[in-house]
């Protein structure tokens, strides 16, 4: 992919979207949801930023926020100089022209009662850019330009396989020509074998078209494959974020560590040979967020400051300024996580009584998992 | 294999592959997908009870409008009175015969060619009513769904309320009060018509806002409308071009079963005195009129009675072919 290093295009500070849950019959209920929960990220012009994380964990919802299909609870978003987080919804239009979304789902993501070339052709027509023959002309370019026969402009969505149906959400993002598309999860529908063609199709685009990308994705080979940095996040907030490799070699949070052991790996006595890092419990409820650093009732490096202190995202250990984590106790390079057990009270920590058994066995139940072969 | 040449060439060719030998727009015609109304046309045509009923409902629009005809033919007029061959001596209608085919009223007039100027008011008022419900009651509906809020609220609370009102008292109290000038009001020059077009479409549009507004909260949350607010279209643009097309053939299939229920609602008013005058003619004020002879003059109270009963089943069941044929996956109620 194209190398990082161009000029800042969008930069998010301290965004935060709370979801007011509606409960009771009076709906009265005052609990919200931190979906997102003070995210600062940069995303450089003609990059890719990847963002990954547990479903839940607030990834789609900050793709939102950074497109403004959310309106922001607090926070600040810049693009590409002017900021856009206090827009009223008249003055967004011109921004909704330079960002662009790309959906997860090929099937909900296109009005089943309208015709291909009436879908591809929405963003001319809502933003009064070409019309009658020439919208026509532009719109069949787009499909060749994504790989779609542009004969099929009068088909109907359903007459399209998932992979083709994704082509026609890339056209129609395409359209005008954006600085910055927004994918949210944008292959997760797709069998594996489509899921290459639709990440080469974008990654060749974004060549062709200078794009910047956000790919948001939970499957962690993918985003490797595309992204130039890489965010990890988990309830609401990012937890480590650094250039690709970075992440992938050297992942400083026990959190993003453990997601990526999880990574399958194709090659079955590579794989009994690793280590993976098998956390226990659940994912803490967003509305009621655990204290100090959110990880810490999971965290096998846990110790009372994670509790107390909420951890800033800077670089940790030796990093360069483009590694930050968000650990009090970062993982050291060739650090055996396994072998680490928290050192806070299991009072102390937000766990449910019946995994506090498990929660001491963990290490060694990864051992006889690796031990059994 | 009996597969003939042409058909397997059919099964083999690829979607986008090129077409040897086909014209032009033979190629336009394969690529082309079949939109929602030409694949429910196809359904319809097949339906043999629903084109059975549009022969029906067309025959019945053509007398409808041809109803001078059936004056002019048989030499009738609609309110003349044939006091001497209409009537038997001792003043009751004659039964029909060669010169009044469905016999006559107590008046002495042409039973059949009031029951054919009796068609053009229900229609006009099956129809037109109908229309202006589907348009009011529709985007109520839509409004109400997609904008939420306020909006929302004032409208459900108005649909509960118009749907908790009693349509009957609600109409004898208008005509009491000579609302609208009561039933002698005129509309398109008949007598009685504003009152019965406004009492009907006061009270059907809540039924089709409710639906509609129902169909719309869950469009609402599906991913293309939020495609469509990525790209920056207005809610008015997203309403008329993205929701309303989800919600057509309902609104259609709903319209259709209206019809009949409006055709019987003004049936009803006018038997009940709160419609249409006499003398116009009119099915329910005959029905209402023939009350107090059916014993003696049967066909008085058959004719306009069968008359209303053919139209509302004909719509009935055309419109429940139009459901199955708009909406092969709902269930048959």
């Amino acid at each position: 992919m194209t190398a990082p290093g161009g000029d800042v295009l969008v930069s998010a500070t301290d965004v935060v979207k709370h979801f007011p849950v509606q409960s009771g019959s009076l709906r009265r209920s005052r609990d919200v949801v931190h979906a997102v929960d003070g995210v600062s990220l940069e995303v450089r012009r003609g990059e890719t930023l990847g963002i990954v994380g547990e479903t839940g964990c607030g990834k789609s919802t900050l793709a939102r926020c950074i497109a403004r299909l959310f309106d922001l609870t607090s926070g600040k978003v810049v693009f590409d100089g002017q900021d856009i987080s206090r827009l009223k919804p008249r003055h967004l239009r011109p921004v909704r022209r330079e960002v662009q979304m790309i959906f997860q789902d090929p099937y909900g993501s296109l009005n089943p009662k309208r015709r291909v070339g009436s879908i591809i052709g929405d963003p001319f027509a809502i933003h009064g850019v070409a019309r009658g023959d020439e919208r026509k002309r532009r719109v069949q370019e787009l499909m060749e330009v994504v790989g779609l026969n542009p004969e099929h402009y009068n088909r109907f969505p359903a007459e399209f396989s998932g992979g083709q149906r994704q082509r026609i959400g890339v056209a129609r993002a395409l359209a005008l020509r954006p600085k910055l598309i927004v994918c949210d999860e944008p292959v997760s529908a797709l069998d594996v074998s489509i899921q290459a063609q639709i990440v080469n199709l974008l990654s060749d685009l974004q060549d062709q078209f200078q794009l910047t990308y956000i790919f948001i994705a939970h499957d962690l080979s993918v985003v490797r494959h595309v992204s130039d940095r890489v965010a990890i996040m988990y309830l609401g907030k990012i937890v480590e974020m650094a250039p690709v490799e970075d992440i992938y070699t050297r992942a400083r949070h026990p959190y993003a560590k453990a997601l990526l052991s999880a990574v399958p790996v194709p090659d079955p006595k590579t794989a009994s040979q690793r280590e993976r890092i098998i956390l226990v419990g659940d994912v803490p409820s967003p509305i009621n967020p655990p204290s100090g650093c959110r990880f810490h009732p999971r965290c096998p490096k846990a110790q009372q400051r994670c509790v107390d202190e909420v951890p800033d995202l800077v670089p940790r250990l030796s990093d360069d300024a483009s590694h930050l984590a968000a650990c009090h106790f970062p993982v050291a390079d060739g650090e055996d996580l396994t072998a680490s057990r928290p050192t806070i009270s299991t009072e102390d920590r937000v766990v449910e009584p019946e995994l506090v058994g498990l929660e001491v066995l963990h290490g060694l139940s990864d051992r006889t998992e690796g031990g059994t072969q | 294999m009996s597969l003939s040449a042409s058909s397997s060439v059919e099964t083999v060719r690829e979607p986008g592959s090129p077409l040897s030998g086909a014209t032009g727009e033979e190629v336009a015609a394969k690529i082309e997908g079949r939109g929602t109304w030409q694949l429910a046309w196809a359904r319809l045509r097949r339906d043999r009870a629903a084109m059975i009923a549009l022969g029906v409902i067309v025959v019945i629009i053509l007398v409808a409008i041809f109803a001078p005809l059936f004056a002019t033919v048989t030499g009738h007029g609609v309110n003349q009175q044939f006091r001497n061959t209409g009537l038997s001596p001792d003043g009751l209608p004659r039964g029909p015969n060669g010169t009044f085919v469905l016999g006559t009223d107590d008046q002495g007039r042409d039973v059949l060619v009031r029951i054919a100027y009796g068609t053009r008011i229900s229609l006009f008022v099956g129809v037109a009513v109908t229309l202006i419900v589907v348009v009011i009651g529709g985007l109520l509906g839509l409004a109400a769904g997609y904008l939420g809020g306020i909006v929302d609220t004032l409208i459900a609370r108005l649909i509960d309320i118009v749907l908790s009102l009693p349509y009957l008292m609600f109409a004898i109290s208008l005509v009491s009060v000579g609302f609208l000038g009561g039933n002698q009001g005129k509309l398109l020059g008949v007598k009685g018509l504003p009152i019965i077009v406004f009492v009907i479409a006061v009270f059907a549009w809540a039924a089709i806002a409710r639906i509609v507004r129902g169909q719309v909260l869950s469009i609402r949350e599906k991913e293309y409308i939020e495609a469509a607010r990525s790209l920056g279209a207005s809610s008015w643009r997203i309403m008329i071009v993205d929701v309303l097309p989800n919600v057509t053939t309902q609104l259609i299939v709903y319209a259709t079963l209206l019809i009949p229920v409006t055709i019987v609602t003004e049936a009803a008013l006018s038997f009940l005195g709160l419609g249409i005058p006499p003398p116009t003619a009119d099915w329910g004020q005959m029905i209402s009129e023939s009350q107090v002879l059916y014993q003696q003059a049967w066909w008085f109270l058959f004719f306009p009675s069968a008359a209303l009963v053919i139209t509302t089943l004909a719509f009935n069941i055309f419109g429940d072919g139009i459901r199955d044929a708009l909406d092969p996956r709902l269930e048959r109620i």
